[in-house]
């Protein structure tokens, strides 16, 4: 057995001894020690997120909020540096957006909201992968324009409740969470201390995340878990839970070189925005529409039962190598691997037989829709 | 019948000229749910520290070496079927291949139990 360690020195999150005690494995990411598992296994939290409700410390990521005068002055600067629409953004609405660079390139893909009240309009709240925050800060300082400032958040954490149960349980705390449309957000109280509820997540489950002072995020996670609905899930089946969904994991599905449209992830991308340009690498993206990327992100499910992974070839059936896997592994409740990877547009037909190459084996597989679970995302008109 | 470890988290167990090879408790808890295993045939003849296998969990995939020389015999097929099996039972039922001992002087150089388990207590 291969086994590979590591020592460096690792942040914590203000959810760090909570993990300990619930006998999770801590792995290094992103520069912090985070728990990849705890005792039930990445099988039984996938599985218990899907059927009621699990609890992911994803204080990692880097939560940033835009400062400026009004709403139209910040979201135009934020506007200039993606391809998305937020001028047009309601109060209380989020947005999935990506950072891009001047090739149309993925810099980060980031979560935006703007607040529901006056008295924070002018501000929009992100947040951003953890494994790219310094990079995102450091790409906000240079090119904001000047009446908008950066706020890095420092001292607050970030806690996702996902699953079919997940609203109802945190509604037992923050009531005004079972109010909220998909894609919502909300100042509000858990138990009497503030927070922000946003209706989303990133496992293809209805679910909030809350934002919540580091110093209450112990108690507020304790509160939550007492419900015997909500378990404590870790980043190895969070990372399943996306895979399933068919989302994008920024570093293997989403990088540098890739456009949203090769990404398929076009829904980032509003009208407005497509027709009059004016974002970075808009040249590109705009041909891309047009003609068709050279190469587009696909999901395929493999025949047999062994996974291909990240960097795995993907060939013709008994041909040329045309792709390469960006994330893959073994879904639950598929019940069968499961991959995403890049091949040419001409391949990306649902059905299409291609072969995955492993350890030099030629695996069947064939090219599938996504999500390959179908997604439970709350949906109700916005009030 | 005598029972070695390795420090790559397996054990073997020699019984008249045949050793026995599976993954210890330690690596199964490791490796987490397992989903995959994947065995040589019988007749392979492998040297020490070459590919025995591949153990693929949801996690990622982990190879199993060769602790000694020697040709393979036999492969756990239930192992195909029930992978998870190794989670469950890897010191017993779970066993991954069967080899012919090619070298004894080699499982002299293996870790007993207490010595494996001083190893895993370092870790």
């Amino acid at each position: 057995m291969a086994m590979a360690t590591e020592v460096t020195e690792l942040m914590q999150t203000p959810l760090h001894d909570l993990h300990l005690e619930l006998g999770a494995r801590m792995v290094p990411f992103a520069g912090y020690t985070m728990p990849v598992q705890y005792q039930n296994g990445i099988l039984a939290e996938h599985l218990h997120t899907r059927s009621k409700a699990g609890l992911f410390d994803v204080s990692h990521m880097g939560q940033l909020v835009l400062v400026g005068p009004d709403h139209e002055t910040t979201a135009h600067a934020l506007e200039a540096l993606t391809p998305s629409s937020f001028v047009d953004l309601p109060r209380g609405r989020q947005r999935y957006s990506v950072l891009l660079n001047r090739e149309g390139g993925v810099i980060d893909d980031l979560m935006v909201t703007r607040p529901e009240t006056d008295a924070e309009d002018g501000r929009l709240y992100l947040v951003v992968n953890a494994a790219r925050k310094e990079v995102d800060i450091a790409h906000f300082r240079k090119n904001l324009q000047d009446a908008v400032k950066l706020e890095v958040i420092e001292d607050r954490a970030l806690i996702a409740v996902q699953g079919p149960e997940a609203v109802n349980a945190v509604a037992a705390h923050a009531p005004q969470a079972a109010d909220l449309a998909f894609m919502s957000a909300c100042s509000t109280q858990f138990d009497g201390i503030d927070c922000h509820v946003g209706r989303a997540g990133y496992t293809g489950e209805d679910g909030v995340e809350l934002s919540v002072p580091a110093g209450a995020a112990e108690p507020i996670a304790r509160a939550l878990l007492a419900d015997e609905r909500i378990d404590a899930v870790g980043l190895g089946a969070r990372d399943s839970l996306r895979l399933e969904a068919g989302l994008c994991l920024y570093g293997h599905d989403l990088d540098e070189t890739t456009s949203p449209v090769e990404a398929s992830i076009i829904f980032c991308m509003q009208k407005r925005r497509l027709e009059e340009g004016g974002f970075p690498g808009a040249d590109r993206i705009q041909r891309e529409l047009k003609n068709g990327p050279g190469r587009v992100r696909i999901g395929v499910r493999l025949n047999g039962g062994v996974p291909a992974r990240n960097g795995a070839e993907i060939a013709q059936p008994d041909g040329p190598v045309i792709g390469t896997v960006t994330s893959g592994g073994f879904c639950p409740v598929v019940g069968a691997p499961v991959a995403m990877g890049y091949v040419p547009a001409g391949f990306a037909k649902t059905g299409t037989g291609l072969e995955l190459i492993v350890r030099n084996r030629r695996l069947p597989a064939t090219v599938s829709d996504m999500p390959f679970v179908s997604n439970r995302y709350y949906r109700k008109s916005n009030p | 019948m005598t029972t070695y470890y390795s420090k790559d988290h397996e054990w073997i167990s020699v019984d008249g000229g045949i050793a026995t090879i599976g993954i210890t408790s330690y690596a199964q808890e490791q490796l987490g749910d397992v989903v995959y295993v994947e065995l040589p045939d019988a007749g392979t003849e492998l040297a020490q520290g070459d590919e025995a296998g591949v153990v693929e969990s949801v996690k990622a995939a982990s190879e199993v070496y060769a602790p000694i020389d020697g040709e393979v015999v036999e492969a756990n097929e239930a192992l195909s079927d029930e992978p998870g099996k190794v989670n469950e039972d890897p010191e017993g039922a779970a066993w991954f291949l069967k080899m012919k001992v090619g070298n004894e002087s080699q499982l002299a150089e293996l870790l007993d139990e207490a010595g494996y388990k001083a190893f895993v207590e370092s870790l």
